[in-house]
């Protein structure tokens, strides 16, 4: 069942166009991501769906509500974590919470949702003490003090450590576990591949693909690159005699194969068959950047 | 509603040096100047003294300037600068409560202020008490809204919580002056306290010592006051953003 529906979407701003025309849907209970690179228009869309920004042209609804004819409505349902909202300097997490939760007609248990996110220790602790992750981790919380049924979150992990992105990610798995229909905007790939059931890649404000992670980079092509240093010298017609082999080239005593299919397993097991030790093994593949990059003629960062 | 009343009270409490300047300042200045300046307790050729009214009037302008140009616009333009009006249009409970929030406890804070100054002029110099208590606390509220209504101007056209008080002070030092808080009205040359009349702070100034001193205020100084209401209340609802 659809939660989100969005058609031809188009925002203009005094000078130039933001969004021309973005068309989606959201599935409920489906982590639903929107990848591009910077001003490609995501933040846009994300807030004309949450009723923050008023569309010039097109439809969207949020489980059947039109954000622009039912804002009331459309905030109990819909949870947001805006990309650059801080919180008053000395407000405590707990205080925030408490405050947030009486904006809503029957809100979250936030003793419990402050748990969830890993800020227990953290209640009595003023805004401006947080570090950026444990300020995101509030503003996920605060976004979902409401009982939303979607929660919209924008560039979530950017400027986040490696680390905090890690348990940031995780989080986010745990909420949609939760049955919370999750709209992520994002730039980078690795979140997207990791995160997302399904996405749009969108550039200069249009779509340019919704697939699954996979199957967007299926359609760049099933080529692979498997790249090995033998232990043995080997012969590259044996490689080349095997169906999934296309080409092999040579660096140094690096050997590079390309080919699509099954190709790794059977390099290997070609070579095992020779007694050959493939060292510094590799196996390179198409990723969501090289299907961004195809469908757009553009790299994604 | 009285759980965001209740917070943003605490979280002014947390700023406590701007109680300083809105609350400690004005009071520290009535009592110095009145104890240390001979001419402030001496009888004039009306027979009042400078302590009775004409000092605890400035002092209370000044707490409620300090107010209006200067704290009004630093924690709202902050606000809106950190995002925290904009993350709240993502809730049901649109940013105008906040707003609305911020101005009645800083109205409550000009009436702490004003109460203080009130009570520490009749007991330290023995001043008398508001002659006209009603109409004072009306000519305090319609006066304290207008400044109110600048300040939400000057948040609503500052472009962030750093340059909010600098334009703010260059609101409010012409306004001081223009109020007699340097050279009492009375004693204004002509063509300056023409300009004063236009100026709400002056008029405000005037009517609310006027209902200290015992009198009626001058109807055409409370219709400027409440000219200045209606023009920069609606000047702030067209021009604020809140984001």
């Amino acid at each position: 069942m659809k939660i989100i529906e969005v058609r031809n979407l188009r925002k203009q701003y005094p000078n130039h166009v933001a969004v021309e025309d973005v068309s989606f849907e959201v599935a409920e209970g489906e982590i639903f991501g929107i990848l591009g690179p910077n001003g490609a228009g995501k933040t846009t869309t994300v807030e004309c769906v949450a009723g923050l920004r008023v569309p010039d042209g097109g439809t969207v609804q949020v489980a059947g509500l039109d954000p622009r004819r039912d804002r009331a409505g459309l905030r109990r349902v819909l949870g947001m974590q805006l990309q650059t909202a801080e919180l008053p300097e000395k407000i405590t997490v707990s205080e925030a919470m408490d405050l947030y939760a009486s904006f809503y007609p029957n809100p979250a248990d936030w003793s419990e949702l402050i748990e969830r996110v890993g800020l227990s220790g953290k209640r009595d602790t003023m805004f401006k003490k947080l570090s950026g992750g444990q300020r995101q981790r509030l503003s996920v919380a605060l976004a979902l003090v409401g009982r939303p049924r979607v929660a919209v979150l924008d560039e979530l992990t950017t400027g986040l450590d490696p680390q905090a992105r890690r348990d940031t990610w995780e989080l986010v798995e745990q909420v949609r576990a939760s049955g919370v229909t999750i709209v992520l905007v994002t730039h980078f790939m690795e979140e997207a591949e990791r995160l997302c059931d399904r996405l749009a890649l969108i550039d200069v404000g249009k779509v340019a693909a919704i697939d699954t992670p996979s199957g967007l980079t299926a359609q760049v092509g099933d080529e692979q690159r498997v790249t090995f240093r033998p232990s043995a010298p080997v012969d590259d017609a044996v490689l080349l005699a095997l169906p999934e082999v296309r080409d092999v080239t040579r660096s140094g005593d690096q050997v590079v194969v390309t080919g699509s299919g099954n190709l790794a397993p059977t390099v290997t097991l070609a070579l095992a068959r020779q007694q050959i030790v493939p060292g510094d093994l590799r196996i390179e593949r198409a990723t969501l950047d090289d299907a961004f990059l195809a469908l757009t003629g553009r790299k994604l960062s | 509603m009285t759980k965001m009343l209740v917070l943003e009270a605490r979280l002014y409490l947390r700023d406590w040096p701007t109680l300083l300047f809105t609350i400690g300042l004005p009071l520290g200045l009535l009592l110095v100047l009145g104890l240390s300046i001979p001419v402030m307790t001496q009888a004039g050729e009306s027979g009042e003294r400078m302590v009775d009214a004409q000092l605890p009037t400035m002092m209370t302008l000044l707490a409620l300037l300090t107010l209006s140009c200067n704290i009004v616009p630093a924690v709202l333009t902050t606000y809106r600068e950190r995002g925290v009006l904009r993350r709240m249009s993502t809730t049901p409970v649109h940013p105008a409560r906040l707003l609305g929030v911020q101005l009645l406890i800083n109205l409550v804070v000009g009436v702490v202020s004003a109460t203080l100054l009130i009570v520490a002029a009749a007991v330290v110099f023995g001043a008398p008490l508001p002659g006209r208590p009603v109409v004072f606390v009306l000519v305090f509220l319609l006066g304290t809204a207008a400044l109110l209504a600048i300040g939400l101007v000057i948040a609503a056209l500052a472009p962030n919580g750093k340059t909010a008080p600098g334009i703010g002070a260059v609101v409010m030092f012409p306004l001081m002056f223009l109020g007699g808080m340097w050279v009492p009205r009375d004693i204004m040359p002509d063509a300056v306290r023409a300009v004063s009349d236009f100026s709400v702070a002056g008029p405000f100034a005037q009517a609310l010592k006027d209902a200290w001193a015992g009198q009626s205020p001058e109807l055409g100084h409370l219709a400027v006051v409440a000219a200045g209401l209606v023009i920069f209340g609606g000047l702030a609802v067209r021009l604020f953003r809140w984001e």
